[in-house]
C-alpha cells in the first residue's frame, strides 16, 4: 500500500510533523474546513461579525507628513489597528472560533505570548458563547499582567505554562498538549499561519481580508496597485494577509520584516526567515532557529509579537521562491518609529508594526515620488506605551 | 532478523512478555544513565529505550519535561547519546532503541543519521513527530542500514490508518495507552485490550504498550493481551527521587526486576 502525501506542502515547508494522537483531529479539521467555510450560511455570518462587530473594512490612510518628511514614495497605512481588540488578530479567532462552533466544539484552546492572540481569542469566545482556556508562559504573565487581566474579564481562565523558557514557544508545547488529552471536545485555535496542516491554511485564509481590503482601497483611491507592500513577520499571519491576494500580482514587490532584537550578530532575535535553518518545530517544517544539534533557541525581541523561533511555512516558501523578500528591524529602530509615527500621523503603532514601519523609513528616501509604499499597520501601540515608556525613560539615562 | 525481532521470537517461545523500560539520556548526566542501562540490563529489561532530549517536548508531561531539561542542562547531545549506545553495545545483549523528535535526527541529516546509528549499533528508532507520511526518506534511510524504524498508534487512530502503519512499522509497534501525554496514571485507560486485539486482527507484527503504565501490577495488566509494556516516567521518578545516583541506581534495578517479575 503506497502512502499518501499529505497536502499543506508549500515547497518543502509546511505538512503535518505531529504525534499520532493528533493525526486525526487534523483529518477532521482539514475535512471540515472547505465544506464548512464555502457554505453560504457560514460565510454570511462571518461577513456579518467582521462588518458590525470586528470593525472591517479598516481604514486606508495616506500619511501625508511621513511621506513629505521621508521625501521619496507615497506612504499609505493599512489601518489594522482600527480592527476590534487593536490588532489584526481579531480577524483570525472570529473566523476560527466559528469554524469551532459550526464543528460542535464548544471548548476552545490557545496560546499567547504577549497576550493579544489569548485576548482576541477570549473576545471571540465570549462573543459566540463558547468556553476558553489560554495557555501562557509564566514569564510573559509577569510582562503582560494586565493582557492576563483582561482574558479573565472576558471570561477565559489563564492557564500558567512554567516548562523550558516559560514563553511563547513553551505555551505553544503546553497548548499541543492538552489538545491531546482533551482532543475529541476541544478546538485548538492557533494564532498565526503556523502549526501543523491545515492550521497555515486556514489562519491565512481569515487574514486574506487584509489584502483584499486593501488592493481594492488603494485601485478606489489611486487607481493602482502599490509598488511595494511592508508588514512585520512574527509567526506572519499579518504578512500573509497582507500578501497572499497580491501574489499574482507580479509588479507588487513584498517584503516581510523580521525582529533583529540585539542585532543578528548577537544571536538575540527573532529572526528565523534571515538567520534561521530548515527544520521542525510545533508541527511543521519550516526556517527555525536551532542549534547545530537541533535544539531551538530562545527568540528575543523588543516586541512580545516577533518573539518567536519560527516561523509560518508559506513564508519560507515565498522566500526560496524569490516572490518576498524578508529584511529585519532591531529593537532601537523599531523604538525610534514608535515614536516617529505617533508624532507624525497621530497613531501610535504596536512595537510589532514599527519594525515595518522603521524597515519602511530605510527604503522610501530612495523611492521615486510617484511610487507608493503600503505599510501593514497590524496593531495600536496602547498595549506597548508602559514598556516602551519604561525603556524610552532607560535610554535618556543611559545617555547622561 | 534484527535483535528486536529475534528477542520477540525468543520471549514469544518462552510465553513471556517484554518489559521495555524507558530513560532519558543524560538525566542527570551520561555517565549514570550508562550505569543505569546496564542494571536496568541486568535486571531483566527485554529492549531498552533511551530517550534523546529535545528543548520542545510537546508530548511529554510534567516528569519527563523536568527529566529532559535536566540531559539538556547537562549537556546531552544526539552525538552525546550515540557515543553512550556505542559505549554500552558491547556489554549489552538487549536491542538498544532510541526515541527522540524529529528536529534533532533531521539536524543530523537522514542519511547521516542512519549510518552513524548503525556504526554504534542502534536496534530501533521511534520518532515522536514524525508519520510515516513526512518521513518516507528518513524511514527508507533506517531500513536501508538495518535499523527498525518504530511507530507509534494510538486509540485515537482510525482503522485504515491502523493498516497503513502496521505495514509500515518495523520490530514492534508502541500503542499510546491512552489520549495525552507521557506521566503516570493511577487507571488503565479503558478499552485497552480491545484496541490491541483489533490490531493484532490484521498484523502479526509484536504490539507493546506505553504512557501512564507506572505499578507491576499496571504492567502485569498489560502483558495478559499485549507483547510488551513500556515504562518510563515511574523511572524517571525514581531518579529524580534519588540524591546521588547510587542510590539511583539501586532502587531503578530493584523497580526493573519487580515489574519483570509480574510478566513471567
Ligand atoms: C500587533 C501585532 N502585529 C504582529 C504580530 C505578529 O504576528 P504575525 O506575524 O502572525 O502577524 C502580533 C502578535 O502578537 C501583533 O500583536
Amino acid at each position: 500500500m503506497k502512502v499518501a502525501e499529505i497536502p499543506g506542502h508549500f515547497g518543502e515547508y509546511g505538512g503535518r510533523y505531529v504525534p499520532e494522537v493528533l493525526i486525526a483531529a487534523l483529518q477532521e479539521l482539514e475535512e471540515a474546513y472547505p465544506k464548512i467555510s464555502q457554505s453560504g450560511e457560514f460565510r454570511a455570518e462571518l461577513d456579518g461579525l467582521l462588518a458590525t462587530y470586528a470593525g472591517r473594512p479598516t481604514a486606508l490612510t495616506f500619511a501625508r507628513r511621513m511621506t513629505d518628511d521621508l521625501g521619496g514614495a507615497k506612504i499609505y497605512l493599512k489601518r489594522e489597528d482600527l480592527a476590534h481588540t487593536g490588532a489584526h488578530k481579531i480577524n483570525n479567532v472570529v473566523g476560527q472560533c466559528l469554524l469551532a462552533r459550526y464543528m460542535g466544539k464548544r471548548r476552545v484552546i490557545a496560546e499567547t505570548g504577549a497576550g493579544q492572540h489569548g485576548v482576541a481569542t477570549a473576545t471571540a469566545c465570549a462573543l459566540l458563547d463558547l468556553e476558553c482556556e489560554v495557555y501562557m508562559g509564566e514569564e510573559d504573565i509577569e510582562r503582560q499582567a494586565l493582557n492576563v487581566f483582561r482574558m479573565e474579564l472576558l471570561g477565559a481562565r489563564v492557564n500558567p505554562v512554567s516548562s523550558g523558557s516559560k514563553t511563547l514557544k513553551d505555551a505553544i508545547n503546553e497548548a499541543m498538549r492538552d489538545w491531546a488529552t482533551n482532543i475529541r471536545n476541544t478546538y485548538y485555535c492557533i494564532g498565526s499561519v503556523m502549526g501543523p496542516h491545515p492550521y497555515p491554511t486556514i489562519v491565512r485564509d481569515f487574514q486574506r481580508v487584509i489584502g483584499i481590503e486593501a488592493r481594492q482601497q488603494m485601485l478606489d483611491v489611486e487607481g493602482r496597485l502599490p509598488d511595494v507592500l511592508i508588514a512585520c513577520v512574527g509567526g506572519g499571519s499579518n504578512a500573509m494577509g497582507l500578501f497572499h491576494p497580491f501574489i499574482e500580482d507580479e509588479g507588487v514587490q513584498m517584503i516581510g520584516v523580521e525582529a533583529a532584537g540585539e542585532g543578528l550578530e548577537s544571536g538575540r532575535h527573532g529572526a528565523a526567515l534571515s538567520a534561521g535553518s530548515s527544520g521542525v518545530l510545533h508541527g511543521m517544517r519550516s526556517l527555525v532557529l536551532s542549534d547545530d544539534d537541533g535544539q531551538i533557541f530562545e527568540a528575543h525581541s523588543v516586541s512580545a509579537g516577533l518573539d518567536y523561533p519560527g516561523v509560518g511555512p508559506e513564508h519560507a516558501y515565498l522566500r526560496d521562491s524569490g516572490r518576498a523578500t524578508y529584511e529585519t528591524a532591531d529593537d532601537e529602530s523599531a523604538l525610534d518609529s514608535f515614536v516617529y509615527l505617533s508624532r507624525m500621523e497621530g497613531i501610535i503603532p504596536a512595537l510589532e508594526s514599527a519594525h515595518a514601519v522603521a524597515y519602511a523609513r530605510t527604503i522610501a528616501p530612495g523611492l521615486a515620488r510617484d511610487a507608493i509604499v503600503l505599510i501593514n499597520l497590524s496593531g495600536r501601540g496602547d498595549k506597548d506605551a508602559p514598556q516602551v515608556r519604561d525603556l524610552l525613560a532607560a535610554r535618556k539615562s543611559g545617555s547622561h | 532478523m534484527g535483535r528486536i525481532a529475534d528477542r520477540f521470537a525468543q520471549l514469544r517461545g518462552r510465553g513471556e512478555r517484554a518489559l521495555i523500560p524507558f530513560l532519558t539520556a543524560g538525566d542527570p548526566n551520561l555517565p549514570t544513565t550508562e550505569a543505569l542501562v546496564l542494571a536496568m540490563a541486568e535486571a531483566g529489561a527485554d529492549l531498552i529505550e533511551v530517550g534523546v532530549p529535545f528543548s520542545d517536548p510537546s508530548a511529554e508531561g510534567p516528569t519527563i519535561q523536568r527529566s529532559s531539561e535536566r540531559a539538556l542542562r547537562s549537556g546531552t547531545t544526539l552525538r552525546g547519546v550515540l557515543k553512550l549506545i556505542q559505549n554500552l553495545r558491547p556489554k549489552v545483549e538487549q536491542p538498544l532503541v532510541l526515541m527522540g523528535y524529529a528536529n534533532v535526527f533531521l539536524a543530523m541529516g537522514e542519511r547521516n543519521f542512519a549510518a552513524a546509528a548503525k556504526e554504534v549499533g542502534v536496534d530501533g528508532v521511534i520518532t515522536v513527530d514524525l508519520p510515516p507520511e513526512e518521513g518516507q526518506l528518513f524511514f527508507d534511510s533506517l531500513i536501508e542500514s538495518g535499523i527498525d524504524p518504530i511507530l507509534l498508534a494510538s486509540p485515537t487512530t482510525p482503522e485504515s490508518r491502523m493498516e497503513m502503519l502496521v505495514e509500515r512499522a518495523r520490530g514492534f509497534l508502541y500503542y499510546v495507552s491512552l489520549t495525552g501525554v507521557t506521566g503516570a496514571r493511577k487507571e488503565m485507560a479503558a478499552g485497552l485490550e480491545e484496541a490491541v486485539s483489533k490490531i493484532r486482527e490484521i498484523s502479526g507484527i509484536p504490539v507493546c504498550v506505553g504512557f501512564g503504565i507506572s505499578t507491576p501490577e499496571q504492567v502485569a495488566e498489560v502483558g495478559r493481551f499485549a507483547d510488551g509494556a513500556v515504562v518510563w516516567s515511574a523511572l524517571v521518578d525514581l531518579i529524580e527521587a534519588a540524591e546521588t545516583p547510587g542510590p539511583a541506581v539501586i532502587s531503578v534495578s530493584e523497580f526493573v526486576a519487580k515489574l519483570k517479575g509480574a510478566l513471567r
